[in-house]
């Protein structure tokens, strides 16, 4: 029987890694978290040898012990100790690649080297002499092309064998003197440490790496001794020691390469070059930049996305839908020329009604906006009155779908028919169509939509255009702790926040990520849209104003959080260095692009996908379910008042007292909105539609001050479900998802409390103890923003460890 | 003392020592510019900051703030 072995695949980014190692493992991956970051961990088997496992690293160019990724990486090989490491290397940026390779090579570890791009080394007229190369390293070395499959299997082989026959590779010499004093380490404070890896903790003891310093158990004096022999030579070399091995480090691959490496300099631009010319120009980078980010916008949100999403969200998962399309416009045309005539039959019942006789010219009749519950006025003449009474006599009786083309009904028609020929109870076939069904839809909805945004995502990393919108960008996000590949999820976060949260993997730092996962739902999302402007129009005569400024509050919210949260302990230690790889501009492979969206989707379902359908049947519960008349039972939609929901709100309503707006039905249309933010709009309708006049009650219910103040804390509170789960998803950590969602109600309690206490200064009521709060808020805010960054000291002794 | 940050676009330099400590310092050191080095300055991006840089054959950006603990000759 063959033996299992562990192999981890290791290198820089942009080195094809990830190309590689679906290519070494083709489907059997598992896709997780490594422990404690936001980085991915893929384990996977070798499609040779099925019984040996290959662990993807992050990509890393170094095994400092500074960035979340590298600590990562370094304490799975140090920890774990997999059998074999097999390095890919960058051909056409060997020197880089091959000081990953130089520390790897000390951890006493079996390594294989992979070069890969070798076709693409070979068409520049380089030549590299990959057997002598191996000769000088000491271990084996494969020439690879990942993206054509070329050498893939003998790495494979190469890899296998090296796990199964343990041997260990010699490191890269330094310089004699250094060597010296290494070998001086060993000796003095290494005795009880095996001896294949003694190499590696004497380099990082010469280097002062904390994490190695504190966990090997050293004694005060052994310490003290290697310190003298630290000193020693940083004086020597006129330079830390740090430094002294990262030069030699640099210093020795030039030697190995002097031997085997011919450049051959033609002094003539790459394509590569060629085109970051244009694309990254002081000119047209910011033109050129808009022209991509309108694209991606337009393909995922509004063209191609959406029109997925609507097909999920109203026919698989809504009413049905038309076979092809088939019938849509005509079914279409009839029901808007339908609902005309009834409305214009209506206000001239109404006007009898009110009036006691008819309409001697004209009349008017109310239009209902179906998204914002809005309800305009138009007139009508006795003509028009003639011919709605014709076209309700032409068709009898509402138009059906089914009648236009072929129709296809959605999941909840066709599950609610069955329930109902079966006789099921009604509990049952609620719980069924408007709990679990409308939960799996909530996922599912999002899905097409994502599928398109990380399609286009999966491009522009490929191609090298992404580490550009870093460049690009850094400038004006870093001031509030973000990086420039912040602008995407953002920018996605105005159609939806959830695709808007996914779109943060990539950004590689742990911390960048966690802090955009945290502000991106501060952008008003699509969904939000109608509540603004049912707000808009019933609290503010339908000002444009009220629009523009929630976009405003959005922006402001995510600049004030950026600025407030790094400064927080949460995010403390030194800033994540921007000395970033500007990729050569590639051509994307067909396989990988597919590959990489269809994971991303995938992980969304399978991670956010189980929180959404609960809260979602959760939510269900306690919306149609209640106490009346002494009896619990299911409740009508219109019954909402008597439900478990009110009665949760009513508990709650005195929080938002502060806020202005302390009633249970506000407080309820904001649970609501945790399912779904546009459901805010629904519920205000059936808790304040009483009278028949949604958005006159509304406009009693609240002034200008309160208004603004439920506004603000909606569109600010924690998102919606869906969103929640991204989070969950996104942030791997249960802390972590939990200080998103508290930082963000937080936040959002103290800005809607400011609005209404200051708010009130000008109309009057002022509330005293309120007033006082709100000041104490205002100007710990101040503080907060204004305090001087707490610069992290760093002693020269002591280096400083971050951890994930 | 003349640091990467004053060399203008176009110019080739060669890396003198590196100031600053810890994280930020070891990533430069670590991506390759180390002493002795020559590094050529390509561009600067259309905001100002950051700069992108040629360093032993590849593309590398970086902040002017960080490129300011590069000295040069």
């Amino acid at each position: 029987m063959e033996q299992s072995y562990k192999i981890a695949l290791a290198g820089n980014p942009n080195s094809g890694k990830t190309t590689l190692y679906n290519r070494l493992t083709g489907s059997n991956q598992f896709v997780g978290n490594w422990p404690g970051v936001t980085v991915e961990k893929k384990e996977g088997t070798l499609k040779r040898h099925t019984d040996t496992v290959v662990v993807d690293l992050p990509g890393v160019y170094s095994l400092s012990p500074y960035t979340p990724e590298e600590v990562v990486a370094r304490n799975f090989l140090v920890g774990e100790r997999p059998d074999a490491i097999l390095n890919i290397v960058d051909g056409t940026n060997l020197e880089r690649n091959l000081y990953l390779t130089t520390q790897l090579m000390e951890l006493g570890i079996p390594v294989v080297v992979a070069i890969n791009m070798m076709d693409a080394v070979e068409k520049s007229g380089d030549k590299l002499d990959t057997k002598l190369l191996g000769e000088k390293l000491g271990c084996p070395v494969v020439e690879i092309s990942a993206l054509k499959g070329k050498g893939v299997a003998e790495a494979a082989d190469a890899a296998w064998n090296a796990a199964k026959e343990g041997k260990t590779v010699p490191p890269l010499l330094l310089q004699a003197r250094i060597e010296e004093v290494l070998n001086q380490i060993e000796e003095t404070a290494l005795a009880g440490i095996p001896a294949a890896e003694k190499r590696w903790y004497a380099v990082k003891l010469f280097e002062r790496d904390e994490q190695v310093r504190a966990m090997g158990g050293f004694s005060p004096e052994v310490l003290a001794r290697v310190e003298r022999l630290i000193q020693e030579m940083e004086e020597a070399f006129d330079d830390d020691a740090e430094s002294i091995i990262s030069s030699e480090r640099y210093d020795g691959i030039g030697r190995l390469l002097a031997d085997c490496y011919r450049k051959t300099r033609t002094g003539k631009l790459s394509v590569s070059d060629k085109i970051d010319r244009v694309v990254t120009n002081r000119w047209l980078g910011l033109p050129i930049f808009a022209l991509v980010m309108f694209l991606v916008y337009f393909l995922s949100m509004v063209t191609v996305g959406q029109v997925a999403t609507d097909f999920v969200n109203d026919g698989l998962f809504g009413d049905g839908w038309h076979l092809f399309g088939i019938g849509s416009n005509a079914y279409e045309e009839a029901q808007e020329e339908y609902s005309y005539a009834s409305a214009v039959l209506d206000g001239y019942e109404t006007y009898i009604e009110e009036n006691g006789s008819a309409p001697a010219e004209s009349f008017l009749y109310a239009v209902e906006d179906e998204e914002t519950l809005a309800v305009t006025y138009e007139t009508a003449t006795l003509q028009d009155y003639e011919e709605a009474l014709a076209i309700l006599a032409r068709y009898e009786e509402e138009p059906d779908p089914a009648a236009y083309g072929v129709w296809v009904p959605g999941i909840p028609a066709l599950v609610g028919r069955g329930l109902e020929a079966a006789n099921a109870a009604p509990w049952l076939s609620g719980l069924l169509c408007d709990g679990v069904i409308a939960g799996v839809g909530a996922v599912l909805g999002f899905v097409p939509q994502m599928f398109v945004l990380f399609l286009l995502l999966a491009i522009l990393e490929a191609c090298g255009y992404m580490s550009r919108i870093a460049f690009i960008l850094d400038r004006v996000f870093r001031k509030f702790g973000l990086s420039g590949k912040s602008f995407i999820p953002m920018l996605i976060g105005v159609g939806c926040g959830v695709p808007g949260i996914m779109a943060s993997r990539t950004i590689e730092n742990d911390r960048d990520r966690r802090m955009t996962v945290m502000t991106t739902t501060f952008i008003p999302c699509g969904a939000k849209v109608p509540f603004i402007a049912m707000i808009a129009g019933a609290v503010f005569g339908g000002s444009p104003w009220v629009a523009t400024s929630a976009y405003f509050i959005g922006m402001a919210a995510v600049v004030v959080s950026g600025i407030l949260l790094k400064k927080t302990k949460m995010f403390a230690g030194e800033p994540a260095p921007f000395v970033m790889e500007l990729p050569a501009y590639r051509m994307p492979g067909v396989v990988n692009t597919l590959r990489s969206m269809w994971e991303r989707g995938w992980s969304f379902i399978k991670k956010a996908g189980t929180i959404i359908l609960l809260s979602t049947v959760v939510v269900w519960f306690f919306t149609y379910f209640g106490v009346v008349d002494d009896s619990f039972r299911m409740l009508e939609e219109s019954e909402l008042d008597s439900s478990l929901l009110a009665a949760v709100g009513s508990i709650f309503a005195w929080i938002f007292k502060p806020l202005g707006w302390g009633t249970w039905q506000a407080a309820v249309a904001s649970l609501t909105g945790l399912v779904a933010k546009e459901n805010i709009v629904g519920t205000m309708g059936i808790l304040y539609g009483a009278t028949g006049d949604v958005y006159g009650a509304l406009g009693a219910a609240f002034n200008g001050v309160t208004g603004f103040s439920f506004l603000v804390f909606n569109l600010l509170c924690a998102p919606c479900f869906a969103a929640i789960g991204a989070i969950k998803r996104e942030m791997n950590s249960p802390k972590w998802t939990w200080f998103a969602i508290g930082y963000q109600c937080a936040f959002a309690y103290t800005i809607a409390l400011m609005i209404n206490q200051f708010g009130r200064i000008f109309i009057g009521g002022i509330q005293p103890v309120g007033l006082v709060a709100a000041v104490a808020l205002f100007g710990g805010l101040l503080y907060l923003l204004l305090r001087p960054h707490k610069k992290v000291r760093v002693p020269k002794e002591k280096e400083q460890v971050t951890e994930g | 003392m003349k640091t990467l940050k004053d060399a203008s676009i176009g110019e080739t330099v060669r890396v003198v020592r590196l100031l600053g400590v810890g994280g930020v310092k070891r990533r430069i050191m670590d991506m390759g510019i180390n002493r002795g080095v020559e590094v050529r300055v390509r561009k600067v991006a259309p905001l100002g900051d950051p700069i992108e840089v040629t360093v032993r054959g590849y593309e590398l950006s970086l902040r002017r703030a960080d490129a300011e603990q590069i000295e040069v000759e």
